[in-house]
């Protein structure tokens, strides 16, 4: 991989990725979980005009809920630029998000037994 | 690209709809992209990360360490249900991807693992990890070709898994094969998290 004669070409993208999120790798807050679900708000509707580029391209994305991992494919970004402008976009009150798992807590009794239900549905 | 609160309920109340994840592993060729695709309600999606940017950009050799292209790359699938959304996370196949999967495992529901009957050895890797952090999983025999190389107890002695967790041998392209297989995930998450594990 380290040697893909194509490598060179993703760089001048990579940088402005980056550019995207003015130089910063990570968010202010915490870091999104990459299953993290976005949704646009009324607010973000009423922005969206006003919007550009790869946040637009987020914010009509997400009319419905999409995952952090999903906005980052459909948009065409890396994943950690997904969760800055995500990050930005959240905290503008653009977007909604759901809450963070705590610790490594897994998902509790009722929310099991509901997936099974719905997995025996599906 | 600043903004400014304009009240105090600016901060968006949290969706009521939760991502729920799976994480499916297996070695290199193993048929997790294979499995996702098919119970998947969307095309499989990649979504990539430079090592760097994860500022954990460093393999045995030292040499990512300058390059910033190099990238994990992850395939997922998703199942849309009334509260939740299901996604189901392949994991990156190469050792020195580790370090994602401490994040994909993270609330996850549980993981499956696609073990090659014929290269075993490759599934005592990701067994352990899951293992290792309580994880709750099921191991999964890829039946391409319609046989196996390994009856299931020979395959849960070479392995050692215990009787208490599943293994299966299905088709991983069969629908209702991997439906069974999630099914099965879940259950056992179930009873895992009723002994209190």
């Amino acid at each position: 991989m380290s040697e893909d004669p194509t490598s060179g070409g993703a760089a001048p993208r990579f940088v402005r990725q980056f550019a995207l999120t003015q130089g910063r790798a990570r968010s202010h807050g915490e870091d999104l979980a990459l299953d993290t679900l976005v949704k646009i708000t009324p607010v973000g509707e009423r922005a969206l005009p006003r919007e550009m580029a790869e946040r637009a391209a987020i914010l009509r994305y997400v009319s419905s809920p999409m995952s952090i991992a999903e906005i980052s494919a459909r948009v065409g970004v890396h994943l950690g630029i997904a969760r800055v402008i995500v990050s930005d976009l959240a905290a503008a009150g653009l977007v909604a998000v759901s809450e963070a798992v705590t610790g490594d807590g897994r998902p509790d009794l009722p929310t099991l037994e509901r997936l099974l239900n719905d997995l025996q549905a599906y | 690209m600043t903004s400014r609160p304009t009240d105090l309920l600016d901060k968006p109340a949290p969706l009521t709809t939760r991502p729920l994840k799976i994480v499916i592993a297996g070695g290199f060729a193993s048929g997790k992209t294979t499995f996702v695709e098919a119970i998947s309600e969307i095309q499989p999606l990649t979504t990539e990360a430079p090592m760097t940017s994860l500022g954990l950009g460093i393999d045995q050799t030292g040499e990512v360490r300058t390059k910033t292209t190099t990238t994990v790359a992850m395939d997922f699938g998703r199942i849309t249900f009334e509260q939740t959304m299901l996604y189901l996370f392949g994991t990156p196949g190469q050792d020195r991807f580790w370090f994602m999967w401490d994040e994909l495992v993270r609330g996850a529901v549980g993981a499956v693992v696609i073990a090659d009957t014929r290269r075993l050895a490759d599934s005592f890797a990701p067994l352990d990890f899951f293992e290792q952090r309580g994880v709750p999983y099921v191991v999964v025999l890829n039946r391409f070709d319609g046989s196996l190389h390994h009856e299931i107890p020979e395959v849960r002695d070479a392995l050692g898994i215990v009787d208490t967790i599943p293994v299966l041998a299905v088709d991983v392209r069969e629908r209702l094969d991997t439906k069974k297989v999630l099914i099965s995930l879940v259950r056992h998450a179930i009873e895992q998290r009723k002994r209190g594990a």
